[in-house]
């Protein structure tokens, strides 16, 4: 029961034109010559100016903590959350749901209900572990946990884990031994995608951040929207850009993976 | 011990277990591998991370709705929820969440029934499918900026609309900054939502119902009627449920974008957790945060028992 040809193409022809006109609206935007309705390249010439680096210093500033915090936030996700996935999945099989659970909760907690309580937490961290924006990164590993878990818990689902670490076990392989050289190259899919989807979330977040006075990108980009519009919107795009690549190459995983030599 | 040694070892692995050789779990010698003490362990940085920076957080963000500034114990905040002003803005908070869940779920479907028979791995699909993860994620400033640059008042298209045919869709005042606006924005991060959330539900339909159909002498709008659509519906309105979710709890479009006031609830949460004296009450956010949870546990709890219903069909 597959629509006609004529029936998709009208649909995603149609919803694609709307979709792509804030886009290209953007684009638009970053070529105006202020309110004179001509179009210049001066803004992106701009950034490449000698005094760029003085007059945005905040946005980079923002861009540098960002990508800070995304590397942070993998870094949680891989050293905190994928070994207890695989730990549960192998030795505690009762706690997968309990698992789940836990991880989809910030989905139902959303980032605006938890910084009410994340004020008082980051006020400890602040006296234990100093006020760094690295340490951020803790909450956006909460922030990250239901898209990470999902990435991983599809790829730990597709794999006989318990069989592969069996044999790991069986062939005398030591449990560091079996992590490293079998479960982790089956897992690769799943790691990445869960990485490339934090990296993702972390650049594009802004309530914990803004709320609990840090500087990351998109505080940067609402701060410096308010005097050079036109320069917050060219980071926007080269950041939605990169989202783009980053989750595209999702899907590209995916693919290899059936087509290569799994067999 | 070498390879040669494999065979035996699976083999008695066997007749310890006769029925489940592999898949039964409880059985095999791995139980056995990491000593008692060590795998519990093993737990326990996933679980202190989370207690630390996940429990504690939630339960404060709950709990300081019953206390006043100087920690006694109080119900004034909780009351507090029931002050015209915040309810009219958990009244509009909803209404922006339900309407452009209804709009991006009917969207999305549609964009998804589109997608049928098109090649899963395909290069329409996998654009399609990480377009819609990024749009999906596309709030907060970002967004915000696009549609100024969209529709704000000297983007191209309102000034062309005028130009040409005289229509000035902002004659009534420019309604992008107020919740009105939010209804346009947030439908554009909605359908692409329903787009990741819906199609794996609308692939699980097989061919078989529709040959089954055919063969009985059933049309196409029977086999929409009477087989897809009882199908799919669970899924259908657990997605949208989930689409609702996303709309409520979104801050960071609303923030970027809304110049006055507090119309909806998170930025409502946001003047109490700056300013500490909204409507003349401390710990205001903790109420409002309280508020918010429960809206979310009745919408999430509804979504997860749809959930078990949708997977059902998808054996």
């Amino acid at each position: 029961m597959n629509p006609s040809k004529t029936t998709r193409w009208l649909i995603l022809g149609v919803v694609g034109v709307v979709f792509a006109f804030p886009i290209f609206a953007m684009i638009e935007f970053t070529f105006r010559d202020g309110l004179s309705g001509g179009h210049t390249l001066d803004h992106w010439t701009g950034l490449f100016t000698e005094d760029a680096a003085r007059t945005y210093r905040n946005l980079f500033t923002g861009i540098g903590n960002s990508l800070l915090l995304a590397v942070v936030t993998v870094g949680i996700v891989l050293v905190v959350l994928l070994p207890t996935m695989i730990l549960v999945h192998l030795q505690f099989p009762k706690l997968k749901r309990v698992l789940e659970f836990v991880c989809i909760i910030p989905i139902t907690v959303p980032a605006i209900v938890l910084v009410v309580g994340l004020a008082p937490v980051y006020s400890v961290v602040v006296q234990v572990a100093g006020g760094s924006i690295w340490t951020l990164a803790f909450a956006y590993g909460i922030t990250v946990l239901p898209y990470a878990y999902r990435a991983i818990q599809a790829n730990l689902d597709a794999v006989d884990v318990v069989t592969l670490s069996e044999a790991g076990r069986t062939l005398s392989a030591n449990w560091g031994r079996v992590l490293w050289h079998v479960l982790l190259p089956n897992l690769k899919r799943g790691v990445l995608a869960a990485s490339f989807i934090s990296v993702a979330v972390v650049l594009g977040e802004f309530t914990i951040a803004s709320l609990l006075n840090r500087v990351n990108l998109q505080t940067a980009l609402l701060q410096v929207g308010q005097s050079d519009p036109y320069v917050a919107i060219i980071f926007a795009l080269l950041a939605l850009l990169f989202a783009f690549v980053l989750l595209l190459s999702i899907g590209r995983l995916g693919r290899t993976r059936r087509t290569g030599s799994e067999s | 011990m070498t390879v040669a040694n494999a065979p035996v070892l699976v083999s008695g692995v066997a007749e310890s277990s006769p029925q489940h050789p592999i898949t039964e779990p409880a059985s095999s010698p791995r139980r056995r591998a990491l000593s008692g003490l060590a795998k519990y362990l093993g737990l326990a940085p996933f679980t202190i991370y989370v207690v630390i920076f996940l429990g504690i957080p939630t339960v404060l963000a709950i709990v300081t709705g019953f206390f006043a500034e100087d920690g006694s114990f109080t119900f004034a905040n909780i009351a507090g929820l029931a002050d015209p002003l915040v309810l009219s803005t958990f009244a509009s908070s909803f209404w922006v969440s339900a309407i452009t869940a209804i709009i991006g779920s009917v969207v999305g479907a549609l964009v998804c029934y589109a997608l049928l028979g098109t090649r899963a791995g395909g290069a329409l699909r996998s654009f399609i499918d990480s377009a819609s993860s990024v749009l999906a994620q596309f709030g907060g400033v970002m967004l915000a900026f696009a549609f100024i640059a969209a529709i704000g008042g000297q983007s191209l298209l309102v000034l062309w609309l005028k130009d040409t045919i005289g229509f000035d869709i902002y004659a009534d005042g420019v309604w992008l900054y107020q919740p009105a606006g939010l209804l346009v924005v947030y439908t554009y991060f909605q359908v692409p939502l329903m787009i990741i959330t819906f199609l794996p539900a609308l692939e699980g339909l097989k061919t078989q119902w529709a040959e089954a159909n055919a063969t009985l002498g059933g049309t196409r709008f029977t086999y929409w009627t009477k087989i897809a659509f009882p199908v799919l519906a669970p899924s259908f309105f657990g997605s949208l449920l989930l689409l609702f979710a996303n709309a409520f709890s979104s801050y960071a479009t609303a923030a970027a974008l809304v110049s006055q006031g507090s119309p909806i609830v998170p930025l409502q949460i946001r003047a109490a957790l700056v300013s500490e004296t909204v409507l003349g009450r401390e710990n205001m956010a903790g109420a409002l945060a309280l508020g918010m949870v429960v809206v979310m546990v009745i919408v999430m709890w509804g979504y997860s028992v749809l959930q078990g219903r949708t997977s059902r069909w998808q054996k």
